[in-house]
């Protein structure tokens, strides 16, 4: 379609194609724009499902009633559970970062099936679309938890049938995205980039889609299963029926805990790259960083009883669970070990994307410390179904991902628009958002030792304190969030014009031009070089 | 938009394969709970298994292997530049498929009869392992069955790409990658013919 | 040579493992008329296998493909097996 394009031309903002305006976009296969779409989506519902997070804060700051009911509590956690974790969580960095980097860091023209791509852009906005509509048809929303947790899902009269079927739908564009990337991995990186040239961002998706595609299918039957369960009555996890509802949540963690793989494993490799950037310094072994990905990946598979402890699974499952529990925690220490060592003796410029990354460590590790508590039989029966939970998945999946989603968004910004932010208020966003995060859920960690259970609206006086501390580092959290994309959207239209390598940065995506032009490489590059080698500076 | 086009039928096979591996551990997840629950009602699921059709089962059986051998054929035909005989043996594994379908049909439809389907009271008052057992025999029957249809569709696309020579000798990756989701349907119902109608 | 031509199967290759398989068939049948406990179980299943491993490597053609294949679709199978056994650890001690 497109001839090779010369040095210099306008790049993939400014492409006139067949289509104008939004059309240029919705009906785009450019992995580059794909990426954006998806940015854009995820944006939008991460809004929603803050400001939803924002709200059941604000009902918590005291006991009793204060701003909504029980039922509307319910359905409020459900939502936000389910646009966090299904639409923004897990597509978070591989559908917009992924699709963004994952060709121009391999030195492809772009993903191996990109018309299979934007489809599963279209299969996300459907998810999406009929998780919405859950929400306003039938006899009220659904109220039953992200989880879905049987028998109860299928006895609700909230509208159950939409928000499951959007979360397969949801499932299915993971996988397809995933099936994508591992085509493009395997059969499109440039010539001389072997495997062990590929940086670790790529590794990072390469792990990911594996997982996606292998344990995504799981969650997707058991949803269909819930579906038949409540249309045709097919007795699968009725206990009044025979079947077995812990053997739901045997299948619902097979995909739900890898998912949490899929989440922080992009998350980490992004990080990768900021601190090896940033640190002027390669990776401080680059072997093990690889190994540990794939290490994750696969441990991460066989752990999901630990969600169960609790749920009077048998012993030797429960010893099993714990053991395989306590393994994945190694590969995810050497990487905090390596991360640290990177940046010793490293030439460290101080700049917003390593302040995130920093951060990220820090909250990473409270996060992974109080999982191995969690992971442990004997405290998990006391902490099980507290706050102390809702606590730890928070510092990793908001802390982790999040972090390394807005830590990747100002790395890779003034790549992907050409622009640069206004260093400043990304720093006093970061801040606040930080101090609001640390404020919001570290008490809950206590409130949860002390025993207040998760997913009420309401609670003992005892609990007030720790409360009132969370409910308002909610508005320091949320504040600094508003600033955060307030600054980037100002820098579309003010920032400086962004140079093709702003950071220094080794990998392929800082050798082409800022915003990359349409074909992505104006010639194929051919990769001699380890990813991150710095030994000229 | 997109890059210029560049073909890499390896690329698609693998792709392929990939998306059998997700339908693999889709039917996976089913295999676990047949497991549990066979493990739960040993009694009720042997006793249940023996009211299904062995013979229906086998000629089923029967039927999707030799599909499976005829589309496999057809890639040989195509190879050869043997385009008549690549459509009929398309043509044959299609109404084999059909051939299937109906079997299951009336299959469904007599148990049906004897009020023997999901929720119905008769299965109700039959007690759990009935229940379970005839819940997971329509339930993986039946995404088997979608299954065949959609591989019907697809190898139909795939015939009439063949008849406007849109697929030839040098360029028959679909043919190949509809034969390997054909062959991914017999090979689950491969599993699903012993499980449902000989463990008994 | 990235579309190279592939391997040419002969049709009788086909008609042989069909003829094969509907042997396999037919004897699976006949093994589990017959009471033999919980053997029927593994020989069925044990068939099954077999039939499926023909079905893999002559009509899904992984005989003749890159080995990466076989070994993924191996490495699959045995990712269910695990989940399957993993989840019995459970059902087994309960």
């Amino acid at each position: 379609m497109n001839t090779q394009k010369e040095f210099g031309e306008p790049g993939y903002l400014d492409y006139k194609g067949r289509y104008k305006g939004l059309f240029s976009w919705i009906f785009s296969t450019d992995h580059k724009r794909i990426g954006l779409l998806y940015l854009f989506s995820i944006l939008s519902l991460f809004a929603i499902g803050a400001t939803l997070g924002l709200l059941m804060k604000f009902e918590l700051i005291a006991p009793g009633k204060t701003i909504m009911g029980p039922q509307a509590y319910n359905a409020f956690f459900t939502l936000h559970g389910i646009v966090m974790i299904f639409a923004v969580v897990i597509p978070g960095l591989p559908a917009v970062f992924g699709n963004f980097l994952l060709p121009i860091m391999i030195g492809a023209k772009d993903v191996a099936f990109p018309k299979l791509n934007l489809f599963s852009w279209y299969l996300y906005v459907t998810g999406v679309v009929l998780v919405i509509i859950s929400q306003f048809a039938g006899d009220g929303p659904p109220d039953t938890g992200w989880t879905f947790y049987a028998p109860y899902s299928f006895r609700t009269t909230g509208t159950m049938l939409p928000a499951v079927f959007g979360a397969f739908v949801l499932g299915f564009s993971s996988i397809l995205t995933g099936l994508n990337f591992l085509v493009t991995i395997h059969r499109m990186r440039a010539p001389g980039m072997t495997w062990l040239k590929m940086p670790l961002f790529p590794w990072s998706l390469y792990a990911t889609a594996w997982v996606q595609l292998l344990a995504t299918p799981i969650i997707g039957i058991t949803l269909l299963m819930v579906v038949a369960e409540r249309t045709l009555h097919i007795g699968f996890f009725d206990p009044s029926l025979g079947g077995d509802p812990l053997l739901y949540q045997h299948l619902f963690w097979t995909y739900s805990h890898p998912a949490v793989y899929i989440m922080i494993l992009p998350a980490m490799g992004a990080i990768s790259e900021i601190i090896t950037t940033f640190s002027h310094k390669t990776i401080f072994g680059y072997k093990f960083m690889v190994v540990s990905v794939l290490a994750i990946a696969f441990v991460g598979y066989f752990v999901w009883g630990h969600h169960m402890f609790t749920s009077g699974m048998s012993g030797t499952a429960l010893y099993t669970f714990s053991l395989l529990t306590f393994l994945v925690a190694i590969p995810s220490a050497i990487k905090v070990f390596n991360w640290i060592s990177t940046m010793h003796k490293g030439s460290i410029d101080l700049q917003t994307p390593f302040y995130w990354a920093i951060a990220f460590i820090f909250v990473f590790m409270i996060g992974g410390f109080s999982g191995l508590i969690l992971g442990s039989l004997a405290a998990n029966v006391h902490l099980h179904n507290t706050n102390f939970v809702v606590a730890h998945f928070h510092f990793i999946v908001f802390g982790g991902t999040g972090f390394a989603f807005f830590g990747a968004m100002h790395y890779w910004f003034p790549k992907i628009t050409g622009k640069m932010y206004d260093k400043t208020w990304a720093n006093i966003g970061l801040i606040l958002f930080f101090i609001g995060f640390i404020t919001l859920y570290g008490p809950m960690f206590y409130l949860g030792f002390k025993g207040m259970p998760r997913r009420y609206f309401d609670y003992d006086e005892v609990f007030h304190a720790g409360n009132i501390i969370s409910t308002m580092g909610s508005w320091v959290l949320y504040s600094g969030l508003a600033i955060i994309i307030i600054n980037l959207f100002a820098s579309l239209k003010g920032g400086a014009k962004a140079p093709s390598d702003p950071w220094g940065g080794k990998t392929l995506e800082w050798t082409i031009p800022s915003p990359p032009p349409v074909e992505n490489f104006t010639e194929t590059p051919v990769v001699t070089k380890g990813p991150y080698d710095y030994k000229q500076v | 938009m997109t890059a210029e086009i560049h073909r890499d039928d390896l690329a698609s096979k693998t792709g392929m394969w990939l998306f059998l591996f997700t339908e693999m551990l889709l039917f996976g997840g089913l295999f676990v709970v047949y497991t549990v629950y066979r493990y739960r009602n040993p009694q009720a699921f042997h006793l249940a298994a023996e009211e299904l059709s062995v013979f229906i089962g086998t000629i089923n059986t029967i039927i999707l292997l030799v599909s499976s051998t005829t589309i496999a054929m057809s890639i040989t035909a195509i190879q050869k530049k043997n385009k008549k005989l690549a459509l009929m043996l398309i043509g044959i594994t299609i109404l084999l498929g059909l051939a299937f379908l109906a079997n299951k049909y009336f299959e469904w439809g007599s148990h049906i009869r004897e009020h023997i389907y999901p929720g119905s009271p008769v299965l109700t008052l039959r007690g759990h392992g009935d229940v379970l057992f005839y819940g997971l025999y329509f339930f993986m029957t039946g995404l088997h069955a979608l299954h065949i249809i959609i591989g019907l569709v697809f190898i139909g696309f795939i015939a009439s790409k063949i008849m406007r020579n849109k697929i030839d000798s040098g360029n028959y990756v679909l043919l190949e990658n509809s034969g390997l989701y054909w062959h991914l349907v017999d090979l689950i119902w491969i599993f699903l013919f012993p499980l449902f109608y000989l463990i008994t | 040579m990235e579309n190279e031509t592939n391997h040419i199967i002969p049709y009788r290759t086909y008609l042989y493992v069909l003829a094969g398989l509907i042997v396999a068939t037919l004897t699976s049948v006949a093994v589990t008329q017959i009471s033999l406990g919980t053997l029927t179980v593994a020989i069925a299943l044990f068939i099954a296998a077999l039939k499926s491993s023909f079905v893999l490597r002559i009509f899904m053609h992984l005989k003749y493909e890159n080995r990466m294949f076989s070994a993924a679709v191996i490495a699959v199978t045995m990712l269910i097996a695990v989940v399957i056994i993993i989840t019995l650890l459970d059902y087994l001690f309960r």
